[in-house]
């Protein structure tokens, strides 16, 4: 992809100032609605959820403890394969989004969780909540896009060490928590100047993601496996699988949420003076579901609605799936593509993006149209347009 | 006994081990909801209902409940669908209770959810939330030889508290009670029945058949010729005791009388309000168009903040009193005394005089 901004023909400019905000107006409506229907079921919902990952966590390491016998090995693996998924997905990736802040309950508020995975939440919180969901898919600012070692943009530049980045991926993608880990330290920054490596604030950010990945180690790879006895290290070997099972999973999923065809990408100096409308618009064309079962939205955590998880990321997740007719509505009145596909095709996509940008552009350049520069202004993405405002009078 | 203890505290290491990222507690929790000390519960034992629009909860507090002085109050957490509201009541029982059951009385309130959701649908076995119990309307030590208590309402409940738990040591008590009608006063016949036992004197007005309404300083005066010879506690409608006050005042008294008041909170109809941050001193007045965290980074308070578009959650502080407006919605968010509701600060403005911890 090339950014709307540098493409032959946008796929935006059709729509008028008005249009865009009437768009805002319209799914701030949506938003509106689903928000002050919240209530009993909502909450009975996600304790649901928190209820059956626990339980099929304790259950699954408690097979483990007999972990010497094949189908033991494989029904605890699996187990607890599908437990960390959710964990990290419906439960832990929701409520740091603040989903269920609304409840006031302490235990399951953005502010006071904390989740299984190598990154502290609070780091996580910052790279993702507050710099990705803001900043989705501006280059230079949304480090999500290739998360600083990969190419997955025409418009990103090219470097000799891009021919590696199908192997990165690979390697990403099996140790995905710690890629995460690493690049919400920002490492490839922090580490490069002696300075940079005693910024006080670096060092604690490093011990607090070294404290957690002691904690994991000491869990997954000390604790149980003595729990088990004799069968200490085929204990270690299903939990390291279901490590790597959980890291693949969360990988692709993620990978389906901003790099398949049809997503589109925007030049930096496009979020100056950003409204609500188009901030709005940005997150439509910025991202890409998954089709599939309820099964399928529970597994990813409902990221298969990357889309609605996009324009509304605090909405309740349970709630996407009853959001989506009506924003797959909205993108088809105003002549927007609402990219969506197999969990299967969609992961093709973003790994033939990631083999093909390995190597430099071929000729595109030549048809770019040049970016037209705007001047540095506020963003008033929080403020809604009046609703009178938008609608043209002639 | 040393050795036990290691080892059970390297047990629990173990364990915590065992369940990080969360906390043992959040699986027993799930078994046994009252043992967690640090989260203080109670479960509800039973529910009485009093009058037509309330009702007695008998409580059995989990571990970490401290025992109550007669007159406190305990907040109450309740999730009315999904949201989890604190109100705070009065206790009625005495804190000497042989089973440690404390009971609240609640009267159901027009338009109150907490309130109406634990008159119409409290049941044996639901676990509410408390906080340790509190307050300063307390009989004090040594007992006082005359005592008046002036309510009204549900304003009875913190009196009723002291009665049950001290009347014996009480010699000379006079009950001054408004309520609507005989069958709405709560608990009317256990105090009739003190009145006729000769324990107390009780002296009733029921406002609907009355046409002066609630009783007036100067007529609870002429009924209680000694009003000035008796400590006196008052509980009730905000504009009784600020007429109680006065009356006290005028008559050099003040020193005697004690009252325990419900503050509303104010809300502005899309005014603002004053600001104030709790940690940094400052005070900001504010139109009620301004998220509080522009209004807070323009009187130099420094404050957390992330998307500034209320997506990302790093701006959150809490609200301890007053009443703040999602500027998106408009949706209002009140704290009551006690509440530390966090709020994204970004996209908040105030909806009246507000206070928040930052």
């Amino acid at each position: 992809m090339t950014t709307v901004q540098r493409k032959k023909t946008s796929p935006i400019a059709h729509l008028t100032p008005e249009d865009i905000e009437q768009i805002g107006i319209e799914l701030d409506a949506i938003r509106d609605e689903v928000m002050a229907s919240r209530g009993d079921k909502d909450a009975a919902y996600i304790r649901r959820v928190i209820a059956w990952q626990r339980g099929l966590e304790l259950g699954s390491r408690g097979v483990l403890l007999f972990s010497l016998f094949p189908p033991a090995w494989l029904i605890g693996t699996a187990g607890l394969s599908v437990a960390k998924i959710l964990e990290n997905m419906e439960v832990g990736h929701n409520i740091l989004h603040g989903q269920w802040d609304w409840m006031r309950d302490p235990k399951i508020h953005s502010s006071k969780w904390e989740w299984d995975h190598v990154t502290p939440a609070d780091q996580w919180k910052h790279s993702h909540n507050e710099l990705h969901h803001t900043y989705t898919n501006v280059i230079g600012k949304d480090n999500d896009l290739g998360y600083g070692i990969m190419r997955v943009d025409e418009d990103q530049k090219w470097h000799p060490m891009h021919l590696g980045q199908p192997f990165y991926n690979m390697v990403n993608a099996l140790f995905f928590e710690y890629g995460i880990a690493a690049y919400d330290l920002e490492l490839g920054r922090n580490l490069q100047t002696k300075e940079r490596r005693r910024d006080p604030k670096f060092r604690a950010a490093l011990k607090g993601v070294r404290k957690k990945i002691g904690k994991q180690v000491l869990k997954d790879y000390i604790v149980f496996p003595a729990l088990s006895g004799p069968f200490f290290l085929h204990t270690i070997a299903a939990n390291f699988t279901a490590n790597i099972v959980r890291n693949l999973w969360s990988h692709s999923v993620i990978m389906c949420g901003h790099f398949p065809n049809g997503v589109e990408t925007f030049e930096k100096t496009s979020i100056e003076g950003e409204t609500r409308g188009e901030w709005y618009l940005r997150q439509m064309l910025g991202s890409a579901n998954i089709s599939g079962s309820k099964a399928m939205h529970i597994m990813t955590g409902n990221l298969s609605h990357q889309i609605e998880h996009h324009l509304f990321p605090d909405m309740p997740s349970n709630r996407y799936r009853q959001i989506a007719p009506k924003i797959q509505d909205l993108f088809q009145r105003y002549g927007l593509p609402y990219t969506s596909g197999p969990l299967p095709k969609q992961v093709a996509s973003a790994w033939f993006k990631v083999f093909r940008l390995a190597l430099p552009n071929r000729g595109e350049a030549a048809i770019r149209r040049p970016v037209e520069k705007k001047a540095p202004a506020p963003a008033t993405r929080w403020r809604r347009t009046p609703a009178s405002a938008a609608t043209p009078t002639d | 006994m040393a050795v036990i203890r290691n080892l059970r505290t390297g047990a629990w290491r173990v364990v915590e081990l065992i369940t990080t990222p969360v906390v043992p507690a959040d699986y027993l929790d799930v078994i046994a909801p009252l043992r967690n000390a640090q989260v203080l519960r109670a479960k509800v034992e039973a529910v009485r209902p009093e009058t037509a629009n309330s009702a007695t909860l008998v409580l059995r507090p989990g571990r970490g409940w401290v025992r109550h002085e007669p007159g406190q109050y305990v907040r109450v957490g309740v999730d009315v669908n999904g949201v989890r509201l604190w109100r705070s009541y009065s206790i009625t029982s005495s804190p000497d209770r042989a089973d440690g059951r404390i009971t609240i009385t609640v009267n159901a309130v027009a338009g109150g959810a907490v309130s109406t959701e634990l008159v119409r649908h409290a049941k044996r076995g639901m676990i509410l939330h408390l906080d340790p119990p509190t307050g300063e309307f307390l009989l004090h030590d040594p007992r006082p030889a005359k005592v008046l208590f002036i309510t009204a309402g549900s304003g009875i409940t913190p009196v009723m508290g002291m009665l049950r738990s001290a009347l014996h040591e009480l010699a000379d008590v006079v009950v001054v009670h408004s309520a609507r009608t005989r069958e709405d006063a709560v608990f009317g016949p256990e105090l009739r029945a003190l009145a006729a036992d000769g324990r107390i004197r009780l002296i009733e007005r029921h406002t609907r058949s009355s046409v002066s309404g609630r009783l007036k300083p100067a007529e609870i005066a002429e009924l209680v010729p000694d009003l000035f010879e008796r400590q006196a506690w008052a509980c009730g409608p905000n504009e009784m005791l600020d007429d109680l006050e006065t009356h006290w005042s005028d008559g050099d008294a003040a020193h005697l009388l004690r009252t325990e008041r419900f503050r509303p909170t104010l809300i502005s109809g899309g005014g603002g309000g004053t600001v104030t941050f709790t940690e940094s001193g400052a005070t900001v007045e504010t139109d009620g168009s301004e998220p509080l965290l522009d209004s807070g980074e323009a009187a130099g308070v420094l404050m957390p903040s992330g998307c500034r578009m209320g997506i990302c959650f790093s701006c959150v502080l809490p609200l301890r009193e007053g009443a703040v407006r999602d500027l998106r919605d408009g949706q209002l968010t009140i704290a009551e005394p006690g509440d530390r509701i966090l709020v994204q600060t970004c996209i908040s403005a105030a909806a009246g005089p507000c206070t928040i911890e930052g």
